[in-house]
């Protein structure tokens, strides 16, 4: 019998303490693929955040490192220029990634570190109870805006992707979302767009990948899919934002 | 003595850390710009250039030290240096590699503080690097160097102990002796082979996956692991004490002193001892161990006890803990950037005879 689906080497066989619904699996999962459909589990290194993923290498079949919350790059940046041939990757949060580390993400991506951020935005600090992130959209209510997010008290969701993409030493941004079948397959390819971004030496590369929170935004995970497409995706567009291998205007 | 082979060169105390850093092999540098230990940066620059190694200004003391924890997490002899200010960054990620068992050497060229401060030299993050910095139960080796000689040789040692203890080890020294010129004796690289990390993170080619990590959800096991670390304090407490004895032998009176402060008391010792007064001095050279039963020992028969810093009052509390009030323990010290002066210490020590 032929086997369709089995688990990537490049994950371990644990069972994952993610809520039904979350979004990190997914993101596990596709990682874990992409690098075995490259080869390089023996050369990856992946640098986990404070945050959901915290125990990530409790799921990964390859070197994991613990980093202080948001300073995931920074880490990053010291194992890949230890291990130059080396597959080094962030996995962060929005917090870890968009409010506490932006310095350090905005500095890697701006020295061009030959690494690679997966950030998962999911609107909201997961681990800590479902408080506002710096992503969190307008209106939304978390633990801390219970009337919902005013832009007067609390700013505006930050488009931190975009902003990366201006900083030249950025080579590939790009966001997905794996809220339905089609988009997952779409940020798969993403990701390895992205891995292969960084073992060609162009530059930084991040994916920034939508992401549920059911239990925080208190929607089942139908409905958190849903409010992805629907609403998420309004402020956060989904696209390339950035890949210099592919010259925006050739005219 | 110096033998045809060695060369002896005129440096900076800076300059001799960050050589002292290339001879024992380190190939990683990050670090942020402050003054009094700008030199450093720049000299690393510049030899990381030479060599080949890795060199990364980064965007802040906090950049530097989690750079220094990913090299140091692959298995690289990994380096930082700051003053006192960036130092305060930089206790986050210091206390993240006691935990995750990292060696990594970390250079303060302290100043005056607390706050900006300001930028003259001295011995106020004392407490800070002796106790914990930062969060948790932990330790960073240090070690106080009062020569430009020592600046380097002290550094060499550190990343030895660092990867021997798979613990970050501290040079603890400030303004004065980083800006300071002084012949030095050009040490040689060790031959030996480096030691094996069987635990650093390089791929898992051929082997499980690795992790480091210092998170322990589960608190017994957090507690057992904090027992295995507060285990390698007392073995580093028993095997790694340093100290120097200067003139002591017959003293009334003895001087406790280290880095800077010891070097201007030696002087102030000399002094002494040439107008007939029985005064010696004893200087903590590691301060993570503390010397304490080598201080105990040398206060045996001594009539009077007197603490100089460049603080205002730090280690005497250390030394008050280990001589209990088997002898009186009086204090001098001088702050905000202010450099102890020899008169001062001799007119402190004439009220002690
Ligand atoms: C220095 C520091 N500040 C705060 C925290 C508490 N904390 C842990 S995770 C987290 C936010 C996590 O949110 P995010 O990065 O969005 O990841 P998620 O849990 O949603 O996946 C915070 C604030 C911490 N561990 N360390
Ligand atoms: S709290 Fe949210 S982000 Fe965290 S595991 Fe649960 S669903 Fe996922």
């Amino acid at each position: 019998m032929k086997t369709v689906f089995a688990r990537p080497e490049s994950m371990k066989s644990t069972p994952m303490h993610y809520c039904s619904g979350c979004g990190h699996g997914i993101v596990h999962r596709l990682i874990a693929e992409v690098i075995d459909e490259l080869g390089i589990r023996e050369r990856t290194v992946c640098v986990a955040p404070v945050g959901c993923a915290v125990t990530a290498y409790n799921y990964f079949n390859f070197d994991v490192c613990e980093a202080p919350h948001g300073r995931t790059p920074c880490v990053a940046t010291g194992i890949k220029r230890v291990h130059p041939g080396n597959l080094v990757f962030s996995y962060q949060g929005d917090g870890d990634l968009a409010a506490i580390g932006t310095a350090e993400i905005i500095h890697s991506a701006n020295r061009g570190e030959l690494i690679t951020a997966i950030f998962v935005n999911n609107g909201t600090y997961g681990m800590t109870g479902g408080q506002m992130a710096p992503t969190t959209l307008l209106k939304q209510k978390t633990a801390t805006t219970h009337m919902g997010r005013d832009a007067k008290l609390a700013g505006y969701p930050i488009k931190i992707s975009e902003m990366l993409a201006v900083t030249p030493g950025s080579a590939y941004i790009v966001r997905g979302s794996v809220h339905s079948p089609k988009n997952i397959l779409k940020a798969k390819r993403y990701i390895r767009t992205a891995f292969q971004t960084q073992l060609d030496g162009l530059g930084f590369s991040l994916v920034e990948v939508l992401s549920s929170c059911p239990v925080n935004w208190r929607i089942t995970p139908t409905q958190s899919n849903r409010y992805i497409d629907e609403v998420v995706t309004k402020e956060y567009p989904l696209g390339i934002i950035k890949d210099v291998s592919k010259p925006a205007d050739a005219t | 003595m110096v033998t045809a082979t060695e060369k002896k060169l005129l440096m900076k105390g800076n300059e001799a850390v960050g050589e002292g850093a290339m001879i024992a092999g380190c190939r990683h540098y990050f670090g942020y710009p402050i003054t009094p230990q700008n030199e450093l940066t720049a000299y690393m620059s510049r030899r990381m250039m030479d060599v080949g190694g890795t060199f990364i200004q980064s965007e802040s003391e906090l950049a530097a030290i989690n750079m220094v924890l990913g090299a140091a997490a692959a298995g690289a002899r990994a380096m930082t240096s700051s003053s006192s200010p960036g130092i305060s960054l930089m206790q986050e990620g210091i206390s993240y590699m006691a935990g995750q068992q990292l060696p990594a050497v970390i250079v303060n060229v302290a100043r005056g503080g607390p706050g900006l401060g300001s930028i003259g030299p001295a011995q106020s993050d004392y407490f800070q690097a002796v106790r914990s910095g930062g969060h948790g139960d932990y330790h960073c080796l240090v070690l106080a160097p009062s020569t430009v000689q020592e600046m380097m040789d002290f550094t060499i040692l550190a990343f030895d102990l660092a990867d021997r203890y798979r613990n970050p080890a501290l040079v603890l020294t400030d303004g004065l002796l980083g800006q300071m010129m002084e012949p030095v004796v050009l040490r040689q690289p060790d031959q030996r082979k480096p030691i094996d990390k069987p635990w650093a993170l390089t791929g898992c080619k051929g082997r499980g996956p690795r992790e480091i990590k210092s998170l322990y959800l589960d608190l017994d096991l957090h507690e057992a692991f904090n027992q295995c670390l507060q285990e390698k304090y007392a073995r580093i407490t028993q095997a790694e004490r340093r100290c120097e004895h200067f003139m002591t032998d017959g003293a009334k009176v003895l001087l406790v002193a280290y880095g800077i402060a010891a070097r201007i008391c030696k002087a102030a010792v000399v002094t002494a001892r040439s107008n007939g007064q029985a005064v010696g001095l004893f200087r903590p050279i590691t301060l993570f161990p503390y010397p304490t039963p080598e201080l105990q020992q040398a206060a045996r028969g001594i009539q009077a006890v007197l603490v100089v810093e460049m603080s205002c009052g730090q280690m005497v509390e250390d030394v008050r803990l280990a001589l209990g009030s088997t002898v009186p323990v009086s204090f001098y010290g001088r702050s905000g950037g202010n450099v102890v002066v020899t008169e001062d210490v001799l007119a402190q020590v004439q009220e002690l005879l």
